[in-house]
């Protein structure tokens, strides 16, 4: 299987463990990612508060490649590229005055024919039944609440992508490790996003109540699928538990770090250990039930 | 021909951009016109007897009026003229008003089209046949179909008028959603307490054959001369031989085996039951598919305890015709439920209220049945989980309603008053609690509504927060409910024991089929259209056939009441004679040239095509051919425009008047 790859800016850098960890599992599980040639900013978080034109613009450049390099389906990991891609694609598609203004920007036609992914789906796509019959780790003790946040699921008439009030598809992806998802109240929860630099309290705030919800429901991880809702919760941790102290920690793995673990594969392999919190224990509790092939 | 043209100006109306004097001038110029002239108000009694004048002196065998819209004055111009000896069908009129003044400004080109407009209508009436009215004969008798409060209301009222009445109801009893609520707004009086007389009224009425349990499958005929057939379902207990002594329902083994529709789903029953102890017809039904006996072929305690043997397993549904003149549709709504997944259905659910997944979020008849004294709590103010008295309780309003994004843009009319209904009875029965109500707006239109609701507010101390609730949790047991107060520009949070919301009320699941047994249109949501939103709101698009309560829109008990009182009357008015006469423009078949493809039937929404065998002397079936039943036809048209041979015809628009009208507009460019 063969995928168009669209990893945006944050793979290539905060969240480098979740490209590391998804090119890991992908080669595991036998796909192949063909990285657009030449791809750019998708403009996520500021283009579209400065810029209409610009926040089309930007992804539909790189739809524009994605095409003119042969490719049908891409795959756009961070929950916040995949959005910004599927709606300049509703915008390009339904506002005849945006898609001529972002042509005569780009100085190139645009038209349809890319199907882009977001991490669940691309996981759909693979299939589940294969990530469950390469499962080598028990996970049957490991209790994960899946954490989608805003940019996945919303706004679900553009991205009709699952439901955008209490969406289900990252469990079934879970349940395919063998571990089993929650049911927690928090999933589709605001993190705080983009108020991580200037807002940082109100970040450190609304992080706090969704790993405290996540601990109430007996979760021994947090499993995510963008690198925003990642950092919040993961690198925000320490303050958080700082500012509200007699809270415990809870590792935030991506949702391929979780499958690559599954998978058996290399933890350094997976950048597990580039974690603010330490994943380290919890590799340590599943390690002891590893079963033999 | 001798035609006579009227021309009115409508006060300014036509007058003030066609030049009507100048219309009626060149009206007089035209073939066949022997008289032409203007008017100011061609409606007014002066101007009816201008036209009767005119068609003595001139001795005028065809008239056209060009005035106001037909929908407006045809049957007035029509009178007139049958009054000095016309065939009414042979009056025409030209809308000079909607289709010409009242959408142009320049006084020449409108006064162009006005004489256009005239002239294709004269080419037309010279071609106009004499056209006698239909009459049918009436069936004095009235199904009425649902027993709740608007059902038992039009059945009582038709009945007291000395008519016959059949009343279905799809249930074991009569009674509908006002038998399960416990007090009603805005008097606060026991809704049991003013219902079940009446249902005991339906019961005993000489002249009301109440067939319960039972469903319209099937109608055929047309106004005053319907033949309709019920769908007795098997209740396994021959009510004929039953007493109602409940003793069966007592001895039954199977209890607590069904949830009862009758307490929504908050209380259990037997296998053997009456929906509720007031029920009429106090009759028990077996429900099949829980009854041990059923399922295992053993048992039959019932039937060992019955003295009057009335118990019986070998019950078929049966199917009962009656012939009626008249029916009134009154089969009510159901409520949205919130514990629906997304789905290609109208109900999207709410994912962001846990889709019914906590227990003590209940919807607005839940909630009735706990406020009521013959409730599973007997009253007592109880939550579903744990049964303690919930200190803190929420209502939200407008779930489902007024949100497209749910599914129904419309509002449901009755939530703003029976959620400050039920926010009271909380505050009478947990005077310590606390009661919070989110709203949109609140809407309490109606005699001694707004008062009500201010009462709520400042006699009981009911909380209103003006906003949307945007999620429900579950924490530490409390229900956490997360909302905004648009009022105050704030976001709420209320720690709660238990959340009541009122659901859009919504179309019964099976109104569509119902609709179209029935031929009656329907709205996008399913509910019963009326004819006229404003001048005809009890009838339907097809003669006969009345709607009453909330299966046309959302209603709560007094405007169910009084539409169903309207929709008795209605039927009363159809029997008022002992014919009714309609208007002649039907289709007509061409027997002679008829192919019997039945193309026409296959597209009459009417179910006014029939087939009919032609035969010879010897009796011998030469053909089948299509026949219009013209109590039937509504002239919609439809079977003339698809007849591949031309053989139908709708009388009063024949394809020679139309192209008469078409090719006199064409000669002119």
């Amino acid at each position: 299987m063969k995928f168009g790859y669209y990893p945006g800016c944050s793979l290539s850098g905060t969240a480098k463990e979740f490209d590391l960890s998804l090119k890991e599992v992908l080669k595991y599980l036998d796909t192949d990612l063909l990285e657009i040639n030449d791809w750019c900013c998708c403009g996520a978080s500021s283009a579209h508060s400065a810029s209409h034109l610009l926040s089309v613009a930007l992804p539909a450049r790189n739809l524009i490649l994605a095409k003119e390099q042969g490719m049908k389906e891409i795959v756009a990991p961070c929950a916040a590229c995949f959005n910004r891609l599927k709606v300049a694609q509703h915008e390009l598609q339904n506002d005849e005055h945006i898609r001529i203004n972002t042509e005569e920007l780009l100085d190139t036609k645009y038209s349809d024919g890319i199907n882009v992914l977001n991490l669940i789906s691309l996981f759909q796509q693979i299939g589940l039944e294969k990530i469950k019959s390469n499962a080598k780790v028990d996970f049957s003790k490991l209790n994960v609440a899946c954490y989608y946040g805003c940019l996945l699921v919303r706004p679900h008439d553009i991205l009709k992508f699952d439901d955008p009030e209490n969406p289900t598809t990252m469990e079934e992806v879970v349940k395919a490790t063998g571990a089993k998802p929650v049911d927690w109240n928090f999933k589709v929860e605001c993190c705080g996003a983009a108020h991580s630099i200037a807002h940082t309290e109100i970040v450190e705030n609304l992080s706090m109540k969704i790993l405290d919800d996540a601990i109430n429901y007996k979760a021994n991880v947090i499993v995510v699928a963008c690198p925003m809702c990642h950092s919040n919760l993961d690198m925000r941790q320490k303050n958080i538990i700082k500012h509200n102290p007699g809270r415990n920690k809870i590792p935030i793995l991506y949702l391929s770090q979780l499958i690559g673990l599954s998978l058996g594969l290399d933890h350094k392999k997976l950048g597990l250990d580039l974690h603010f919190i330490d994943t380290a224990p919890l590799i340590a509790s599943l390690s002891e039930n590893e079963v033999a092939v | 021909m001798r035609i006579g043209v009227f021309i009115c100006h409508c006060g300014e109306n036509i007058g003030r951009t066609v030049d009507c004097p100048s219309v009626a001038s060149a009206c007089a110029n035209f073939s066949g016109v022997v008289h032409a002239e203007d008017y100011k108000y061609m409606c007014s009694d002066p101007g009816q007897n201008l036209i009767k004048q005119a068609i003595k002196e001139k001795n005028l065998d065809a008239v056209v009026v060009g005035s106001c819209s037909p929908h407006m004055h045809e049957k007035t111009f029509r009178k007139a003229c049958s009054d000095a000896g016309i065939n009414p069908f042979l009056v025409e009129m030209a809308n000079l008003r909607e289709h010409c003044s009242w959408i142009h400004d320049d006084v020449p080109s409108a006064t162009r089209k006005a004489i256009d407009l005239v002239r294709m209508l004269v080419e037309k009436v010279k071609f106009n046949e004499p056209l006698i009215p239909i009459r049918v004969p009436v069936t004095k008798r009235a199904l009425v179909i649902g027993g709740g409060i608007s059902g038992i209301q039009a059945s009582l009222d038709i009945a007291n008028a000395g008519y016959e009445v059949v009343l279905v109801e799809k249930e074991p009893s009569i009674g509908g959603h006002m038998s399960q609520l416990s007090e009603t707004f805005p008097t606060l009086d026991c809704s049991q307490c003013i219902l079940t007389p009446r249902m005991v009224e339906v019961y005993q009425h000489p002249r009301i054959k109440l067939v319960s349990y039972s469903e319209v499958e099937n109608v055929e005929g047309f106004i005053g001369n319907f033949s309709v057939t019920i769908r007795k379902k098997a209740r396994s207990v021959k009510d004929e031989l039953c007493t109602g002594c409940g003793l069966c329902v007592q001895k039954c083994p199977i209890k607590k085996v069904a949830l009862s529709d009758f307490d929504e789903g908050l209380a259990t029953r037997p296998a053997m039951y009456v929906p509720f102890p007031q029920a009429v017809p106090n009759i028990p039904v077996i429900d099949r598919s829980v009854c041990t006996y059923f399922k295992t072929g053993k048992c039959q305690l019932c039937k060992k305890v019955c003295g009057r043997e009335a118990i019986d397993f070998e019950q078929q549904d049966q199917l009962i015709k009656e012939d009626v003149g008249a029916i009134i549709v009154a089969t009510g709504y159901k409520l949205y439920t919130i514990d629906k997944k997304p789905d290609e259905s109208m109900i999207k659910g709410y994912g962001e209220y846990g889709y019914g997944k906590f227990k003590d979020v209940v919807d607005g008849l839940q909630f009735e049945r706990i406020a009521s004294a013959s409730g599973p709590t007997s009253g007592e103010m109880l939550r579903p989980s744990d049964k303690t008295t919930p200190k803190k309780i929420v209502f939200i309003q407008c779930v489902g309603s007024r949100d497209e994004s749910k599914g129904f843009s419309y509002c449901s009319k009755i939530c703003c008053m029976y959620t400050a209904k039920h926010a009271m009875l909380y505050k009478h029965k947990v005077h310590d609690g606390e009661a919070y109500v989110f709203y949109m707006d609140i809407r309490a239109g109606g005699k001694n509504y707004d008062e009500f609701v201010r009462r709520a507010i400042e006699e009981d101390g009911v909380k209103y927060i003006r906003g949307r609730v945007s999620k429900i949790y579950e924490e530490n047991g409390k229900l956490i409910v997360k909302g905004e107060d648009t009022l105050a520009g704030v976001r709420v949070e209320i720690d709660a024991d238990m959340v009541v919301l009122a659901t859009a009320m919504i179309a019964q699941n099976d109104s569509v089929k119902l609709a179209q047994t029935l031929s009656v249109s329907y709205d996008k949501y399913g509910f019963f259209n009326e004819s006229h939103p404003k001048l005809k709101p009890v009838e339907t698009s097809t003669g006969g056939i009345f709607l009453a309560g909330a299966c046309n829109a959302p209603r709560d008990i007094p405007d169910s009441v009084s539409m169903a009182s309207a929709a008795a009357a209605k039927a009363l008015v159809l029997f008022g004679s002992d014919v009714l006469e309609r208007e002649p423009v039907v289709a007509k078949v061409n027997e002679a040239t008829c192919a019997g493809c039945f193309y026409c039937q296959k597209v009459c929404a009417y179910n006014a095509i029939e087939q009919k065998e032609i035969k010879d002397r010897q009796g011998n079936v030469i053909k089948v051919v299509a026949y219009v039943n013209s109590g039937l036809c509504q002239g919609c048209g439809t079977c003339n425009a698809t007849c591949p041979s031309k053989s139908v015809e709708l009388l009063g628009f024949k394809d020679d008047q139309i192209f008469a009208q078409i090719n006199s507009f064409a000669e002119v460019f």
